[in-house]
């Protein structure tokens, strides 16, 4: 038995996680040496076929003699089509033919910029970089086909891989210009003309993700799929209750296992947990299964600590008491209490939400090579840099001596973003001299998740002779996202998602938050606050609606009025914005309209009249900086059992760039939000998590799904955002909603599934 | 000693009887296309055919595999050849992330043979083993339908 402590330098690591954390504003998204035609000399950690073709004007394009392309997604996939859709946008701008592009997935490396795919940003944020990267090489590629053809390069057009003057009927094709073109600078972006909306070929057209037919055959190379040559296999025990630690181990019967050759103790992690190990005790085998078998006869005794003392049934008594008591304010416009002072009809309501897990599909794994003073990683990861940072941390070694390579992630819903799993592989490849794949099982993963925070929402409100609110506080308190980086209260973005950026027409509205002790780790879930906050909002309307017996559509759209751009500033908000600047994604409530509008008018709103256990319900959220309404269908059996025959997604995305994906994403948003509002919920007893599985910690099946989701977009030319996550919040609210519509029944509590309907 | 066809070969099996035919075929012969998402049969990543049925790999024996023929996802396409069942997941665009989808892959296939034109109802309760948390299910059911009729 070895003793290896994962230590971690937080200084080190708060500078490396953070900065390019899911939240906070890297002050240069896109990176200095994108123009660069030639990285410095060793510069690159891992050089790309793209770095090496000899036409590469940025980091994420390099063209070959033979005209193939290579084109770099240096963001994950999991799921959502990254992997395809940003290489479409430079394919696009390049004129290129796609079947001539070849895609390669970026390791870890500042270079490229910001990796942590999280918060629905990719597209947001690397739009303009990968029409850059496509216009510089196209660019460079007609000024050399105008000095071999001895023409005014204005005279050129391009096309399907070919630089055509049209004068002349003479064509030169991109592989034979590389080498002329190579040798020419790289144009300024203010250079640079774009291809008009009108000439695109690719960006808003259906295109079939890259990887499709190797997912249909199964040949796709997800994390668990890695074998490297001499590789051992290790499974790990991790302390029951976060913070724990060995008390004693006995490991004889455990190595008594045919298979198995040792067992290593990996220390606890000292505070703040940031996304190092948890520790505990790693049984190495020459297999999987056997690693597993082994670990089953381990007969390991912890330490609990101070986290044992969690048991969510009167830890959510307590939130409940907690958020109906004043609390640091996060917004004010006007005179909430003023305005409550005068009288009137007064609602109130508390809604709650339980923990969730993530629970992808591919459990966490990852296999580390660690040998003469550096380590190559290959791991599912949302955050390559986070995982370059967390291994470096966790064997003293330089972040530069980190390969970080990035599989398909089968699934990551924000869990994929913590690799603690990658800094296990590491360790142990250290200790033991050869390569290590580490492989979470189910109930690991469910065990040992970043959880989505649980929540207590309240909602007050005086109501006019319309029933419409002169009034309105909101308020909600959860254990932070920041617990898990040593910040005790809720920062701001995490009240920045649907508390304090409601975008109703409200005379006076004040926001406030708390923060609730942490005892586990808490981390970001797909549309993080977002969901309780916008199932508790959205939720509070219909209910004033109905509370006026007014149509809920009809309602909405007069609380949110004409519609504006909100200045939250004005009131208080020192809002994040979800990362991107306020000017160019202003919170702008008349978007938000026109998605609710166009909800109303496709999915039939008002023709058929609730009753006979059918109803219908509506919401409509901003998040992510998109605009999503979403109207939910439910029919509710004699014995309370839910079906959902209809679901329609209504976006505002901005510009779309492959728009079946985007349906893809806003089609499963749905169904995610259906399974965490109808099923999703994690509880501790002692601090031990009490679901182990699939059958403890339910999610959407087949039988569950909505049967129909049908999506559509508002076109709005407006700057693309993103659409991983804003499908989900509005959903939920929705199907609350409808159930209401359908039964009288308003179900405050997720999940649903728990509230008797008859 | 356990004697079994693998995607057509003949193989020889003398490990632990009691390990499941998720990790043979992955950690012993390379055939990754077989996921590992429950090890509980509770979400059905880990479906192949064993003489022809859709089973739960991960909750399959080794010791109870003598004499049987495994197909897996990696060996579906018959000489590279899509089966209809492949061909209508191309042809909806079914996967995000994908991983789950060999296992649901094969769960469509095993139907198609007892089912040859399911209705919604019987690919509901034929699928309902397989979860897919990026919730494709309704392209799923979709690409059912069509590889259906192409069988038809």
């Amino acid at each position: 038995m070895f003793i290896e402590n994962i230590s971690l330098n937080r200084r080190q690591f708060l500078n490396g996680v953070i900065s390019t954390g899911a939240f906070v504003v890297a002050s240069r998204l896109v990176p200095e040496d994108l123009f660069a035609q030639t990285a410095p000399a060793g510069a690159a950690i891992f050089n790309t076929k793209a770095d090496t073709a000899p036409l590469h004007p940025s980091v994420y394009l390099g063209i070959e003699p033979d005209g193939t392309v290579f084109i770099v997604t240096h963001r994950s996939e999991m799921g959502t089509g990254i992997r395809t859709s940003l290489p479409l946008v430079a394919a696009d701008e390049l004129d290129a033919d796609w079947s001539r592009c070849r895609i390669e997935q970026g390791v870890g490396d500042t270079r490229y910029g910001d990796q942590n795919t999280d918060g629905s940003r990719s597209i947001r944020d690397f739009y303009e970089a990968f029409r850059i990267a496509g216009a510089s090489a196209r660019s460079m590629l007609v000024a050399a086909a105008a000095t071999q053809m001895n023409v005014p390069a204005a005279e050129l057009t391009t096309a399907n891989h070919e630089v055509v003057h049209a004068k002349s009927g003479k064509k030169a094709g991109y592989g034979s210009l590389v080498a002329a073109a190579a040798k020419l600078p790289v144009p300024k972006k203010e250079a640079l003309a774009f291809k008009p909306k009108t000439a695109w070929k690719y960006v808003g057209k259906e295109r079939q993700i890259y990887d499709l037919n190797n997912i249909a055959t199964g040949k796709a190379e997800f994390g668990l799929d890695v074998y490297r040559d001499g590789m051992v296999f290790a499974s790990v025990e991790h302390p029951p209750v976060v913070g724990g630690t060995v008390k004693s181990l006995d490991d004889k019967a455990a190595l008594a296992v045919k298979g198995v050759s040792q067992t290593v103790t990996i220390d606890a992690p000292k505070p703040p947990l940031l996304f190092q190990s948890l520790g505990g005790v790693a049984v190495v085998a020459n297999s999987t299964w056997a690693a597993m078998q082994g670990r089953k006869k381990l007969n390991v005794q912890w330490n609990d600590g101070p986290h044992a003392s969690f048991t969510s049934e009167p830890f959510k008594a307590a939130m409940i008491e907690k958020v109906k008591q004043p609390a640091k304010v996060a917004r004010n416009l006007g005179n909430v209490e003023a305005e409550f002072a005068k009288g009137g009809k007064i609602m109130e309501a508390v809604y709650y939400t339980p923990m969730a897990a993530h629970a992808a599909m591919e459990p966490p794994a990852a296999v580390a090579d660690f040998r003469n003073g550096k380590c190559e990683v290959w791991t599912p990861t949302q955050n390559p840099q986070a995982a370059q940072d967390t291994v470096a941390a966790a064997l003293g070694i330089d972040k530069k001596n980190v390969i970080c390579h990035v599989t398909l992630l089968g699934g990551g819903f924000g869990r994929k973003s913590k690799p603690d799993f990658a800094a296990e592989a590491a360790v142990l490849s250290k200790k033991l001299g050869k390569p290590v794949k580490v492989i979470w099982t189910r109930e690991d993963d469910i065990h040992h998740d970043f959880y989505h925070a649980t929540a207590a929402v309240y909602h007050k409100a005086v109501v006019n002779g319309r029933g419409k609110p002169t009034a309105w506080l909101q308020r909600s308190v959860f254990p932070p996202i920041g617990s898990t980086f040593g910040a005790p209260a809720p920062l701001g973005f995490e009240l920045d998602m649907g508390l304090d950026d409601t975008a109703y027409d409200i005379p006076n509205i004040r926001a406030e938050n708390a923060g609730a002790d942490a005892h586990v780790r808490i981390g970001w879930f797909r549309a993080v606050t977002n969901n309780f906050h916008a199932f508790a909002a959205h939720s509070f309307a219909d209910e004033m609606a109905h509370a006026a017996n007014r149509d809920s559509l009809e309602f909405l759209l007069d609380m949110i009025g004409p519609g504006k751009i909100i200045d939250l500033k004005a009131q208080g908000v020192d809002y994040s914005n979800y990362g991107a600047p306020i000017d160019k994604y202003p919170v702008d409530s008349r978007r938000l309209r026109r998605v609710l509008e166009v909800a109303g008018e496709k999915s039939n709103w008002g023709k058929k009249k609730p009753g006979g256990g059918w109803g219908i319900g509506i919401a409509a959220h901003r998040s992510f900086n998109t605009y999503v309404a979403s109207v939910v269908e439910v029919e509710v059996d004699a014995q309370g059992r839910v079906r959902i025959p209809r679901i329609d997604q209504v976006a505002d995305p901005g510009v779309v760039i492959n728009p079946d994906r985007v349906r893809s994403q806003l089609e499963g948003g749905a169904v995610m939000g259906v399974g965490l509002a109808m099923f999703g919920e994690i509880t501790a007893a002692n601090g031990r998590i009490q679901q182990n599985n699939f059958d403890g910690f339910r999610v959407a099946r087949m039988n569950d799904a909505p049967v129909q989701v049908n999506v559509h977009f508002v076109e709005s030319g407006n700057l693309p955002t993103g659409v991983g996550e804003p499908g989900l919040p509005p959903v939920i609210a929705a199907l609350a909603n409808a159930i209401y519509s359908a039964t009288g029944k308003r179900v405050r509590e997720m999940p649903f599934s728990k509230t008797k309907l008859v | 000693m356990v004697n079994l066809t693998v995607n057509g070969k003949a193989r020889m099996y003398d490990g632990d009887p009691d390990m499941p035919l998720l990790w043979y075929v992955r950690d012993d012969l390379r055939l990754t296309g077989t996921r590992f998402g429950c090890g509980a049969g509770l979400c059905g990543a880990c479906t192949v055919h064993v003489d022809g049925q859709a089973v739960r790999s991960c909750q399959t024996k080794m010791s109870t595999l003598a004499g049987k023929t495994v197909l897996t996802i990696d060996a579906l396409a018959a000489n590279g050849a899509m089966h209809p069942v492949q061909k209508a997941w191309v042809t909806h665009n079914v996967p995000q992330c994908g991983y789950c989808q060999s296992g649901q892959i094969m769960s469509a296939a095993a139907l198609l043979k007892t089912t040859p034109n399911p209705t919604d109802a019987d690919i509901d309760r034929a699928m309902a083993g397989n979860i897919c948390r990026c919730g494709t299910y309704q392209r799923i059911r979709a690409a059912i339908h069509t590889a259906a009729k192409e069988r038809a």
